[in-house]
């Protein structure tokens, strides 16, 4: 006899068959059906039983389907009147019941695993991070550890991440598809809900909630690493950053003359995202390479990176009031 | 001050029209003419082909700007369609396909063949029927002119707020949607209680209710959906617009408003609004699988009352919808339970389906194709329905391209094939030409393979953490194969709808002249010619059992045994107020949307109340067919 898990085994090696067929397998840095989170697990072991579950029904029904079609086609020649049959009560319920009992059978799982991940994690053992949405950009403040960043989620391997989710503007909708399912961003509610990564890596997160012209560049990314590296990281973005050179002490001037006015909250109606330690940072506005020239891009012309992004044209600096701004920019880590 | 002036002219010029106080000659001969004939038509039979027609009409527009969409997906970083302009191709397919395509294609078959499956001469409100049908199309051109005047919405079909609020969506756009989905849905909702009360009080003698055609009954319970679900988007709309031009504050959380109310009332009525539109289309499925199988439908009572538990399990599940929203885990339980259930009654449906055809002499024609082709795609769009119900589940699928691809097997699967397998049916009856069946095997083919080749990788696309409603993906993630080939399969569906326009076309020009009974078919419609004669039935026909027509053709009849004597048929006169009142509609709809003063607003809804006041005071007594009429007319079909 075969074992359950050995079913399990043949039944996915099946699966990725079909994936491999139709040419193409999802990338593992944001792939529901190759999660690298606890959370993500629970759910694709949900979504393969009731996949597979679904293709047991699917094959009683195409057996019937075809073996009908083939057998009680009209024949050339062969004109009876068929009989006129009102049905069968016998049928009616074994097709009923039937149904009825895989439903049930699928209700159980899905309810626990329902109360599973609406279960907080510990205090003691979880970090908890506020994640804000915003136009089209993420904030992300750990509790307790006096640290703002955006675009970036740092969290440790195997810790679980108690993410509480406020919305400021319009709907989002937080997913990481590696790690696990999504919870909307709504303006006036709070959401939460946790995540953990099982190893390190970069996994990638998206809005999914049509947010406006920038909703699909809302990308961000969460960065999963060994205790002890997190714990660096902590201390880095704990830190403050300093200006060193002269040149990047004219950009700090610039960006104070400029840039403060949002991107340090003093502007209550345009909040951009909180800019020390950008130089820590592995995207600029969460999609393009994080480089000078992409930085320079971003400033110049911010629509034409992401449509619809509040943050204004700075295309009225002198090229070298521009280098200066960049180059303190790219060094505030 | 400009734009009043002018509308104050075209309002005085229109009165002169009416009243006859400009040139005589020329308004007779306007009043004799065809174009008049149809815009003052209260027959069923014309309103359905015009439903037909502007249904048609929308849903090509609706594929096109499905056709950009994909355009746009087929290669990471394009730049064809982006930021705003995709997301009003995106919410305007939506809003087309469901509201403007889907619903008339449906009311169009409805309107041509219920009331000659219930043996009725007409619907029970004809002048109502007409009415329904011009307020929907004026809230469609409405909706449709925002492309040309302003931009058009973008918030999704499902408009959400605080997206759809002023701070966030400025421009009129979504005012478009607002006026022109609560102008089209007054038209919705008065189509649906016409069937209602048709259907209820307008069958033949002998026609019990367990003796109606699925069609009718599946229109029927759908119809009753409408009057439940449409009062909540209604609702919905009023307090959007009231948000968007008057600064009411229902959905704004700073002002203590809240955005999740705008999700529960949409749901309410979005729920049963895919119920709406797939009932009828299994009901369609009914009836050409029974003909064509040459079989009664197999457990017709269980079908019923699986219809009926379907329509009302409908109102219980609409939180599926919302199961990221945060509403806690006995919320999302107890919804994920209840649809689950759905997959019962569902399920019962698809294995009578099977067992109709089970012994029967199977004939291939186009209405069957499209029939047979339903059953595995619907099938596979109900897999991943139950799939989707499962609240953890459902936090990876939710907003992704699994959703998308799920309910276009649902929507596309199910009520499109529905619809063409309906037209390919009916088209005798409500053209009196065949449609060409080489064609139309050209036209299922393509139209299947190109849209499992279109939607089946959209599956993947979802499950590899591709959300929907983005207009561009990043490259080198396991993304480009697939949207490749999504959009490739594309071209299958297009040159199939193509084939289908032209048949349509050489139908009109040479086509087959159609027997009464093109079908060997069951029911009371196939009983008379094609297309039917104005008054339908000469004789109200006696309903002595289910499939009534077959029954008698199995006797020996050549028609139905008639329960009344030949005599004078009372019609209903054609009337020009329903088009007069709905152009009231339009003009205030697009007056609110240009808001200003709201002066051409006020003056719109100033038409409407000058039409209802005639029609309350219309001293409308119809007109009569004498006997001796329909005998000459019998004798010239025969000659």
């Amino acid at each position: 006899m075969v074992s359950r898990q050995g079913m399990w085994r043949v039944l996915t090696v099946l699966l990725l068959a079909t994936l491999v067929l139709s040419g193409c397998q999802g990338h593992d840095s944001l792939n529901v059906l190759d999660p690298s989170g606890s959370a993500g697990q629970k759910q694709l072991d949900l979504i393969k039983w009731s996949f597979f579950l679904m293709c047991g029904v699917f094959a009683v029904v195409i057996t019937i389907f075809i073996y009908v079609l083939i057998r009680f086609r009209k024949r050339k020649g062969i004109d009876v009147m068929p009989e006129q049959t009102h049905g069968s009560n016998t049928l009616e319920i074994i097709w009923t019941v039937i149904p009825i009992i895989l439903l049930a059978v699928l209700a159980v799982p899905t309810v626990t695993y329902t109360f599973d991940l609406a279960d907080m994690p510990r205090e003691e053992d979880s970090i908890k991070v506020k994640v804000t949405g915003y136009q089209y950009w993420w904030e992300f403040q750990y509790e307790g550890m006096n640290i703002k960043t955006a675009q970036e989620l740092h969290i440790p391997v195997g810790k679980k991440v108690h993410l509480e989710i406020h919305g400021k503007d319009v709907l989002h909708s937080f997913w990481v598809p590696a790690l696990g399912g999504k919870m909307d961003v709504i303006p006036g509610r709070v959401n939460t809900m946790w995540l953990d990564a099982k190893k390190p890596g970069v996994y990638q997160g998206k809005c999914a909630e049509l947010c406006g012209a920038g909703h699909a560049l809302m990308d961000f990314k969460v960065i999963a690493e060994e205790q002890a590296d997190f714990d660096k990281w902590v201390a880095q973005m704990q830190k403050p950053a300093v200006a060193q050179t002269t040149s990047q002490k004219e950009g700090e001037k610039i960006f104070m003359q400029n840039c403060l006015g949002c991107h340090a909250g003093t502007n209550p109606r345009i909040i951009g995202p909180d800019l020390n330690k950008f130089g820590t940072r592995t995207t600029i506005a969460g999609i393009l390479p994080h480089d000078e020239q992409n930085l320079k891009k971003w400033l110049k012309d911010p629509t034409s990176v992401k449509p619809g992004t509040l943050m204004p044209k700075i295309d009225y600096l002198e090229p070298k009031e521009m280098d200066a701004l960049v180059d303190y920019l790219m060094n505030r880590k | 001050m400009g734009t009043l002036i002018v509308l104050i002219v075209f309002a005085l010029f229109i009165t002169a029209i009416l009243t006859g106080g400009y040139n005589k000659e020329a308004i007779e001969k306007f009043k004799k003419s065809k174009a008049w004939d149809w815009l003052t038509t209260v027959d069923h039979k014309k309103i359905g082909i015009m439903y037909f027609i502007s249904g048609f009409f929308f849903f090509l527009i609706g594929g096109i700007e499905a056709i950009f969409m994909r355009m746009q997906l087929i290669v990471p970083h394009n730049d064809l369609f982006v930021g705003d302009t995709f997301n009003q191709l995106l919410t305007m397919h939506g809003t087309t396909m469901i509201f403007l395509a889907a619903m008339p294609l449906l009311f169009g078959l409805m309107n041509a063949v219920i009331p000659l499956q219930i043996g009725a001469r007409d619907v029970a409100f004809p002048f109502l029927n007409a009415l329904g049908f011009w307020l929907f199309t004026a809230g469609g051109l409405l909706l449709n002119l925002s492309w040309i005047f302003g931009g058009a919405p973008d918030a999704g079909w499902t408009s959400y707020t605080t997206l759809a609020l002023n701070d966030y969506s400025p421009g009129p756009g979504i005012d478009y949607y607002v006026l022109g989905l609560q102008i089209s849905g007054i038209g919705t909702l008065i189509g649906g209680l016409n069937f209602i009360v048709t259907v209820i009080n307008m069958r033949a003698p002998g026609m019990t209710f367990l003796r109606m055609p699925m069609f009718t009954w599946t229109s029927f319970i759908a119809s009753a959906l409408i009057l439940f679900a449409f009062p909540a988007l209604t609702v919905g709309l009023l307090l959007l617009m009231f948000d968007r031009l008057f600064g009411a504050n229902f959905f704004d959380h700073a002002m203590g408003g809240s955005s999740v109310i705008w999700e529960h009332l949409f749901w309410i009525f979005g729920h049963p609004e895919v119920y709406i539109v797939i009932l009828p289309a299994f009901g369609i499925m009914s009836e050409v699988i029974s003909t064509f199988s040459k079989k009664r439908l197999f457990g017709y009572t269980s079908m019923v009352f699986a219809t009926v538990v379907i329509g009302f399990l409908g109102f219980m599940v609409w939180v599926h919808h919302m199961f990221t929203v945060g509403l806690g885990p006995w919320s999302n339980s107890v919804f994920a339970v209840a649809t689950m259930t759905i997959a019962v009654p569902t399920g019962i449906k698809v294995f009578n389906w099977l067992f109709t055809m089970w012994g029967g002499q199977i004939r291939f024609k186009t209405a069957m194709l499209f029939a047979v082709g339903f059953i595995p795609t619907f099938v596979m769009g109900g897999m991943t329905g139950v799939m989707l119900a499962l609240p953890p589940a459902d936090f990876q699928y939710q907003d992704s391209y699994f959703v998308v691809a799920h309910f276009h097997y649902v929507l596309v699967g199910g009520t499109v094939m529905g619809i063409f397998a309906g037209a390919y049916y009916w088209w005798p009856k409500m053209f009196g030409k065949m449609l060409n069946e080489t064609l139309g095997k050209i036209h299922f083919w393509t139209f299947l393979i190109g849209f499992h080749l279109t939607f089946f990788p959209q599956h993947f696309l979802g499950l590899f953490g591709m959300p929907r409603r983005v207009f561009t993906y990043q490259a080198n993630v396991g993304l480009e194969q697939l949207n490749m080939l999504s959009t490739i399969g594309t071209i299958g569906m297009v040159i199939g709808t193509l084939a289908f326009v032209f048949n349509i076309v050489i139908t009109f020009k040479k086509g087959a002249k159609a027997p009464a009974d093109p079908w060997d078919g069951r029911t009371l419609e196939w009983s008379i010619s094609s297309p039917a004669p104005e008054y339908n039935f000469a004789q109200l026909p006696l309903v002595r059992g289910y499939d009534a027509w077959f029954m008698e053709k199995q006797a020996g009849n050549k028609e139905m045994p008639a329960a009344e004597p030949l005599g004078s048929i009372h019609m209903p006169s054609p009337s020009f107020i329903p088009l007069l009142m709905s152009i009231g509609f339009f003009v205030s709809g697009f007056g609110f949307v240009a808001r200003g003063d709201y002066s051409m607003g006020i003056l719109g809804l100033i038409i409407v109340f000058i039409a209802m006041f005639m029609r309350s005071f219309d001293q409308d007594h119809g007109y009569h067919i004498e006997p001796h009429e329909i005998e000459e007319a019998n004798k010239g079909v025969k000659a």
